[in-house]
């Protein structure tokens, strides 16, 4: 062997060792030692976003217990209105950026943020303050407004929805945390967890026209779920929602829910909201198909006022 | 003057306003804020004189200033301004790359007939029966045409295939645009222009511009009269004829040694080319000038001024009947009327000062305007029209009005727009999901801004839509998310005059801030 082809086997050798420790996946099991799933649920009440999910995410043992070092992260919060942040349509800026620090700190890779707006998306992404704060933090945009930017995936076990144009970051990225605002609903009553996952997909208007509810639901048995859903109830519209007319329509919670489980997010949204989860069909549903919990008595809940 | 600078000048001056001029057409991600367009096109002579005639204030004085300069200067805003000409000077010059050889222009009669006749029926028609033939002959307004026709989906093409390739290196500044094309109808009069003009520049250099073109018409009279022009130095000239030859208005006759200002578009080219310096820019020398007149000329412009003045008042007298609205309760969704911009004010009021240059429908964020077929009947073809079917009305949005160059859309606040009624919500209970599929939908009452379209409680645990169409502004977002086919169960049938809407009310919630979780 010559000298030259020693050292660049070496460094081959090196280079595919360090590798190996990056992509092996084995920070995931370091990071999910030893406080991973106290808590089903956490909820903390009378801090700014940004102070309850530090606290919250703490409680559930750092992000880190949901992502690992190296991945790519895909940050979905709510961005679909034309709306100032204080209208409380879209999920609060400074919880998204706050959301996309932990997820670098934690080792993540590429920490991706996009929602497939309902109003024009260059006015929403401006709008609600999240693509500014969701750069400041060093994450990338991602522009949905188009059907380019989706494939078509099957959900073989859905009642109605049997196949959908999901955005095709969803199927790049690693992990999603879903990030939505609780907010009042016209139609399906409430928009949270489930409701939010609306905005990766491309033909809603198929999900309104064959049973929204069970579509919704249905969207639930898709692979890819949220390792984490964080629930912005710091502003709420609690009546013409999902966009709210005026900020009579708002009232400040101050509060924010963090749990694996969606089901149970929407469930304990729904009382905040001061509706019978029951009443808000695609939880049952969903709940019945087995997508979680909508039993909150049986969860271990930590509740922590700020 | 004689410096070979003037053609310079012209060449890079004309360079920077096509640019601009294309600029302000394909700017699809609305970079190029409404200001700098509106100051840009205020010298755009048809726009700017529409508009005056409406506001007659000097913030649509553009076309005052083009007069003053055409006395000034001669017909310079056709080779400096006009971004169509300067496109024609684009294609005449690759015309010259394919005819190098030939004698490619030299002097030709002008079309003295053809383009007063033009001219005089596009003043009579404009005046006495409305907008039609400015929408046709209006240089800018056909720029506009073909860059939003024919222009910008080329670079919608290009933006989305740079965007595909940065995609794959995981950038992200670029966005996908989706191309779609207007109905073929449309494209009939742009097309056709764009034959007709790219033929005869190509081959004949101005002559669209001193034959049809009414305002090359209109400012020829005027630079009869101008203080400066081109001129012959007759004892330096040796007749070579290159300047004749190379003239693209064919309006140099060196036998004679004289230059028709009419078609004189002042591009200087003859200046650079004359090998004796004999051709140069400057104030006119009024004592040779001869009086030549066409008394069958004055005779026919007289007579169709008169015409003008005469006919005016009583013909405009005649308004269209406007049919009363009905509401319907069919199936299929019928609009009594389309629905116009907002800032339009009425749709006839619209209709008769726009001039179709459609800057309103390529610079739209959410594209939502596209050319009328016939919804405002064959006058109004290619004038801009909500299409509920491909989008909606931003309820922040005023582009379309804040840019308008004919005032045919009035500036709007923000806030007078939102209270503005362009159209009225009209639900069609048999077509919703609802009635239909006794499933939840609510697609219409979600994208509401104003919450014209509510939730009312239906059978069991269902809510189906319910309209205010005190408090709807028309926006179309309703119509645009409704999911059903081929009938929308909502839609919003335009005002023929505009309207204002109630402010939505108001109440406090009846949730107050919680003391501790409830669950």
């Amino acid at each position: 062997m010559k000298r030259r082809d020693f050292f660049s086997k070496s460094v081959m050798a090196g280079m595919a060792a360090g590798a190996a420790a990056t992509f092996g996946g084995y920070d995931k099991l370091w990071a999910r030692s030893s406080n991973t799933a106290r808590y089903d649920m956490v909820a903390v009440m009378g801090g700014t976003p940004e102070a309850m999910f530090d606290m919250g995410i703490q409680e559930l043992g750092g992000i880190g217990a949901f992502i690992s070092r190296g991945q790519r992260v895909l940050v979905k919060p709510n961005i679909g209105w034309d709306a100032t942040p204080e209208m409380a349509a879209n999920t609060n800026p400074m919880l998204v950026k706050r959301i996309i620090e932990h997820c670098f700190k934690a080792g993540a890779k590429e920490v991706y943020v996009l929602d497939h707006s309902i109003d024009n998306w260059l006015n929403t992404y401006k709008n609600s303050g999240i693509e500014r704060a969701a750069r400041s933090a060093k994450a990338k945009v991602v522009p949905a407004n188009s059907e380019s930017y989706y494939q078509s995936v099957n959900i073989p076990a859905g009642v109605r929805l049997k196949t959908t144009k999901v955005h095709g970051m969803l199927l790049e990225t690693d992990v999603y945390i879903n990030v939505p605002v609780l907010k009042d609903h016209n139609s399906t009553r409430m928009s949270c967890c489930l409701k939010n996952a609306m905005g990766l997909v491309w033909d809603r208007g198929f999900w309104h026209g064959n049973n929204l509810h069970q579509c919704i639901a249905d969207f639930a048995l898709y692979e890819r779920k949220p390792v984490l859903n964080i629930i912005d109830c710091y502003n709420v519209i609690v009546k013409n929602g999902p966009q709210g007319v005026s900020r009579e329509d708002v009232v400040m919670m101050k509060s924010l829910i963090i749990t694996p489980d969606w089901v149970a997010g929407d469930t304990a949204a729904a009382k905040m909201l001061g509706v019978e989860p029951e009443k808000i069909d695609y939880i049952p549903i969903a709940y019945k198909m087995g997508l979680g919990n909508m039993k909150l008595d049986s969860l271990n809940i930590r509740r922590i006022k700020m | 003057m004689t410096s070979p600078f003037l053609r310079r000048f012209r060449i890079f001056f004309s360079t920077i306003v096509l640019i601009c001029s294309i600029l302000v057409f394909v700017d699809f991600r609305s970079l190029i804020p409404a200001k700098y367009i509106n100051a840009f096109l205020y010298l755009q002579f048809v726009p700017s004189a529409l508009k005056f005639v409406q506001i007659r204030s000097l913030a649509a004085g553009g076309f005052i200033f083009v007069l003053l300069l055409t006395f000034l200067t001669g017909r310079t805003y056709c080779s400096f301004l006009c971004p169509l000409g300067i496109g024609m000077d684009l294609f005449s010059r690759m015309g010259g790359w394919f005819k190098k050889k030939f004698r490619r222009f030299g002097y030709k009669r002008p079309f003295t007939f053809v383009r007063y006749s033009l001219l005089a029926i596009t003043l009579t028609v404009t005046f006495i029966w409305g907008i039609y033939m400015l929408t046709l002959l209006d240089p800018y307004s056909i720029f506009g045409r073909f860059i939003t026709f024919f222009i910008k989906p080329l670079f919608l093409y290009f933006n989305n295939f740079l965007e595909s390739i940065l995609r794959r290196f995981d950038v992200y500044i670029l966005s996908n645009i989706h191309v779609h094309g207007f109905s073929p109808m449309t494209y009939l009069i742009p097309l056709f222009f764009l034959l007709l003009i790219s033929t005869l520049s190509f081959t004949r250099g101005r002559l669209y511009c001193n034959m049809i073109c009414p305002v090359g018409t209109f400012l020829g009279l005027i630079s009869k009269i101008s203080l400066f022009r081109i001129k012959f130095s007759e004892d330096k000239c040796t007749r070579c004829g290159r300047c004749s030859v190379g003239c693209k208005s064919s309006c140099i006759d060196f036998l004679k040694y004289h230059v028709d200002v009419s078609r004189c578009v002042d591009c200087f080219n003859c200046i650079n080319t004359c090998p004796e310096k004999a051709l140069s820019y400057g104030i006119s020398d009024f004592r040779t000038k001869k009086q030549e007149t066409d008394q069958s000329r004055r005779a026919f412009i007289t007579g169709s001024l008169i015409l003008l003045s005469g006919t005016s008042y009583t013909t405009r007298g005649q308004e269209k009947k406007t049919p009363v609205p009905t509401r319907l309760s069919t199936v299929k969704e019928s609009r009594t009327y389309p629905v116009c911009p907002p800032g339009a004010g009425s749709m006839e009021e619209f209709n008769r000062l726009c001039t179709a240059c459609s800057l309103c429908i390529t610079a739209c964020p959410d594209r939502v305007l596209r050319p009328a077929v016939k919804e405002y009947g064959i006058a109004g073809l290619m004038q801009p029209v909500m299409d509920y079917h491909k989008s909606f009305c931003s309820y922040n949005c005023t582009i379309c009005n804040e840019i308008c160059p004919t005032n045919a859309l009035k500036p709007l606040i923000v806030e007078a727009k939102k209270l503005t009624q362009i159209g009225k919500v009209i639900f069609i209970k048999d077509n919703c999901i609802v009635k239909t599929e006794k499933t939840a939908c609510g697609a219409c009452s979600e994208s509401c801004p104003t919450k014209a379209v509510f939730m009312i409680p239906y059978e069991d645990n269902l809510l189906i839509p319910d309209t205010n169409q005190d408090i709807c502004i028309g926006c179309g977002h309703c119509e645009y998310a409704c999911p059903t086919i081929p009938y929308k169960a909502i839609f919003v049938d335009g005002n023929p005059v505009h309207q204002a809407a109630q402010k939505p009310e108001t109440t406090e919630a009846e949730i107050s801030t919680p003391e501790d979780f409830p669950f």
